[in-house]
């Protein structure tokens, strides 16, 4: 590779002109970047009855009140295990994916991948297709590129824009939110964060494009030790494709300096797979009549990487596979068989090369690695969904007083207080009724309350104090501690937990 | 040493001529941007210990132009929290406690804020928790030697007990007996207080101990020994004991008394904190 020789690990940024395709892969893209989008923009809109004094909306991040709201499920601080157990759930799915199919997420789903992609429509739509981009691009400054250009910044801004206004949405009541923030009534943080991510959507999108995929994101560097020679990835069937119809000798040239390990022209490194390093760019090319790719380099235009796949996978690649789209449509335009650039695994290639077909795709994607990942993804899934459904509905913290243990009474009973924290999840008021489970001859009281009852307001956690008492002599009175359990019942729903504690007596002492 | 420059052959680079044992220098200066960074941070390094204290002199500091200091800015933060707390603080200063509702603002500004001052001016004897110690009264039972009601409770802050400070602190005295009483008589008074109490007692010498309680102790303590609010004087009969109800500490109280001093905190404290802290003790479990 180049870069090795320069010794420089950053390369300055080549523009890329990615021209237009079409095909399947490509189909799927539009697709993905649709739905995706969709769901980016639409969910903070939707409505969620919850009560008359808990949000309306379906997805809320409410910061402020500390509350997570998803559509039916609502999540409390001391419930954050469920966010941590899907950021797992994402990361180990991340895992099966790339373990089957490479950088899916890296060519489909991700972000930068679909703004991108956005912003690159846009471009087409005011600039043009890669040719004209690219004359564009040497053309000197004039009114007509000025005003494309200008055009071209103002849309992707308004793109931009729009989808960090998107992002705060989730953070807040969205309608209420958007009204004022026309009338510049919102909070700073709400400005701040759309100039920031406008920034960095605007940059990113816009500017920068390849460069996160191959110097700001972690995920290449993670992602080939999740591949095997197994995984379906974005490859060039180079036993059927070299030597090139095009340029024979200027490659049977090229064969000939890669013993020096000079192989020319790559702009990006190139993934060591063990067991085959370089197999796909090996010098094979001892025979005489042409392969079939015609060298038309319709693979490498429509590169939103700017990579060349004949030269073996490469980190660069986020095998988008939209130069399977442009070379199959090439393959069918001169005659031959699709697939000389396919989603193929490394394994098969000593078959394919012999002449065999390759094993079916289930072989590749359901294999002991995926099998495991997807066992333990789903270890995690079905852990928070029975955490989901077993969790009880009232949600009750007791915490003994320790300073001091008891205290002594008049008449010589002993008594324990304990901080009860009860938390009412519904959207209205609701009463608690705090008794022992047992008849252990302990009495309750609760400070500040006449009865067994408490209210606590809706959507609210609230702290009561609560005494038991042990009368003189009595056993819990006498022993050094014993067990407490209280039983707390929320009438309305009938719901109710028991939670265990410790009376303190004066054995203690 | 050659201080003649020359072009380093293998790198290409200009050395800056200096050579150490065949070792020569390559002149690779520092980046334009990092060398004005460097000066821009010596020019605000200067520009920042001119404006602000820096300079350490024999007492204290330079206190630098714009005359900032962290002491003024913490009493500005509490400058500001008081008067941000202006308007709940009179209304709790001017309440009347018992007819304060429990879910009035000013009643839970007051449990909470009396909770730092207890803190902050009580709990170095009655202890973190209110629970006392010896010859402090536990402030979280049913048991008070002057009365557990809010006004109760008030005045004791405000005006302490056996105090010189304050005029109107709550004052009585338990005589010592020892200068009275032969250690036998003593020592049957203490018998018939561990029966009024309920321990373990000798039957006989209690007996004999009723007739000295009635004489020297029932003025104050009652004919039963229940106690009197009016002088402070304990209840002997309940199971709490401000100085222990063992025998040798209730032959002890007798023989030398008790003097239990409470600073009085109306001096110190604002009318706010006073009621602030009267209804925490209060709503501690057992307030009247």
């Amino acid at each position: 590779m180049n870069e090795s020789n320069s010794g420089s690990l950053y390369a300055a940024r080549e523009p890329i002109f990615p021209k237009r395709v079409s095909g399947k892969f490509r189909q799927l893209k539009w697709w993905i970047l649709g739905i995706t989008l969709v769901i980016y923009y639409i969910t903070p809109w939707i409505r969620w009855d919850r009560g008359p004094s808990l949000p309306d909306q379906a997805v809320l991040v409410d910061l402020a009140h500390r509350r997570f709201y998803f559509f039916w499920i609502q999540i409390w601080p001391h419930e954050f295990y469920f966010v941590a157990g899907l950021l797992i759930m994402a990361g180990i799915g991340l895992f099966i994916f790339t373990s089957a199919l490479g950088r899916v997420w890296c060519g489909y789903a991700c972000p930068q991948t679909v703004w991108t992609d956005l912003f690159i429509l846009v471009e087409r739509w005011i600039e043009g297709d890669r040719n004209a981009r690219v004359r564009l691009w040497n053309a000197p400054w004039s009114a007509r590129k000025a005003r494309l250009r200008l055009t071209k910044w103002l849309v992707w801004l308004m793109i931009a824009v729009a989808t960090g206004g998107a992002w705060i949405f989730y953070f807040a009541d969205a309608p209420t939110l958007l009204r004022d923030f026309l009338t510049f009534q919102a909070p700073v943080v709400a400005y701040s964060t759309v100039a920031v991510l406008t920034a960095t959507t605007f940059i990113f999108g816009g500017f920068m494009r390849e460069q996160i995929c191959i110097y700001m994101c972690p995920w290449p560097r993670i992602q080939a030790a999740m591949m095997d020679p197994d995984t379906l990835t974005v490859a060039y069937r180079d036993w059927r494709g070299e030597p090139r119809g095009k340029g024979m000798r200027r490659r049977a040239a090229a064969a000939e300096t890669y013993a020096g390990g000079e192989t020319g022209g790559r702009r990006s490194p190139v993934i060591p797979v063990p067991g085959l390093a370089q197999a796909a760019v090996a010098p094979v090319l001892a025979r005489e009549t042409p392969g079939d790719c015609i060298d038309c380099n319709a693979c490498v235009n429509v590169c939103p990487m700017g990579i060349d796949i004949r030269d073996g996978q490469q980190m660069a690649c986020i095998t988008c596979a939209l130069c399977i789209d442009a070379c199959d449509e090439v393959m069918v335009k001169i005659g031959k068989p699709r697939g000389l650039i396919d989603y193929l695994a490394l394994s098969d290639e000593p078959r394919e090369r012999a002449g065999d077909p390759p094993r079916p795709i289930r072989q590749h994607v359901f294999r002991f690695r995926t099998l495991l990942y997807t066992a333990i993804w789903a270890v995690f899934g079905l852990g928070l969904l029975w955490a989901l459904f077993v969790r009880p509905e009232i949600d009750v913290t007791v915490s003994p007083i320790r300073n001091p243990q008891f205290v002594t009474l008049s008449d010589g009973a002993i008594r324990n207080a304990y901080d009860i924290r009860l938390r009412n999840k519904h959207g209205d008021e609701r009463p608690f009724r705090i008794v022992l489970a047992e008849g252990s001859g302990l009495a309750v009281t609760l400070e500040g309350a006449s009865g067994d009852e408490v209210m606590v307001p809706a959507d609210m956690t609230a702290l009561h104090r609560v005494y038991v008492t042990a009368p003189a002599g009595s056993a819990p009175a006498a022993a050094d501690a014993s067990p407490v359990s209280f039983l707390i019942t929320e009438p309305v729903s009938g719901e109710s937990v028991e939670v265990g504690s410790v009376f303190n007596g004066k054995g203690s002492e | 040493m050659d201080d003649k420059e020359t072009r380093d052959p293998v790198t290409g680079v200009d050395t800056t001529g200096h050579e150490w044992d065949g070792i020569r220098e390559l002149n690779n200066p520092m980046p334009r941007w990092w060398l004005w960074t460097l000066y821009g941070t010596i020019v605000w390094g200067i520009g920042y210990a001119i404006a602000y204290p820096a300079w350490p002199l024999v007492q204290g500091a330079t206190s630098g132009l714009l005359g900032y200091s962290t002491r003024g800015e913490v009493a500005a933060e509490i400058a500001a929290v008081d008067a941000r707390n202006a308007e709940v603080s009179a209304t709790l200063a001017a309440a009347d406690l018992a007819a304060l509702p429990v879910d009035d603002p000013a009643y839970q500004f007051g449990v909470s804020g009396g909770a730092a001052v207890f803190r902050a001016n009580c709990s170095q004897c009655h202890g973190a928790g209110a629970a006392g110690g010896v010859g402090y009264p536990n402030l979280l039972d049913d048991s008070w030697l002057w009365g557990g009601t809010l006004d109760d409770i008030e005045y004791t802050v405000r005006h302490g007990i056996r105090n010189d400070i304050d005029a109107d602190a709550r004052f009585s005295q338990m005589p010592a007996f020892g200068e009275m009483l032969t250690k036998p008589e003593i020592a049957e008074i203490a018998e018939h207080v561990l029966a009024l109490s309920g321990q373990d007692h000798d039957a006989a010498k209690a007996e004999a101990g009723a007739t000295l309680f009635a004489d020297n102790c029932a003025s104050c303590h009652g004919e039963t020994g229940t106690g009197d609010r009016e002088q402070g004087a304990p209840d002997l009969t309940d199971a709490i004991w401000l100085y222990s109800g063992t025998r040798e500490a209730v032959t002890e109280t007798i023989t030398n008394a008790r003097f239990g001093v409470m600073p009085a905190w109306g001096p110190r404290l604002s009318d706010a904190e006073i009621k602030a802290v009267t209804l925490y003790v209060h709503q501690l479990g057992g307030g009247e």
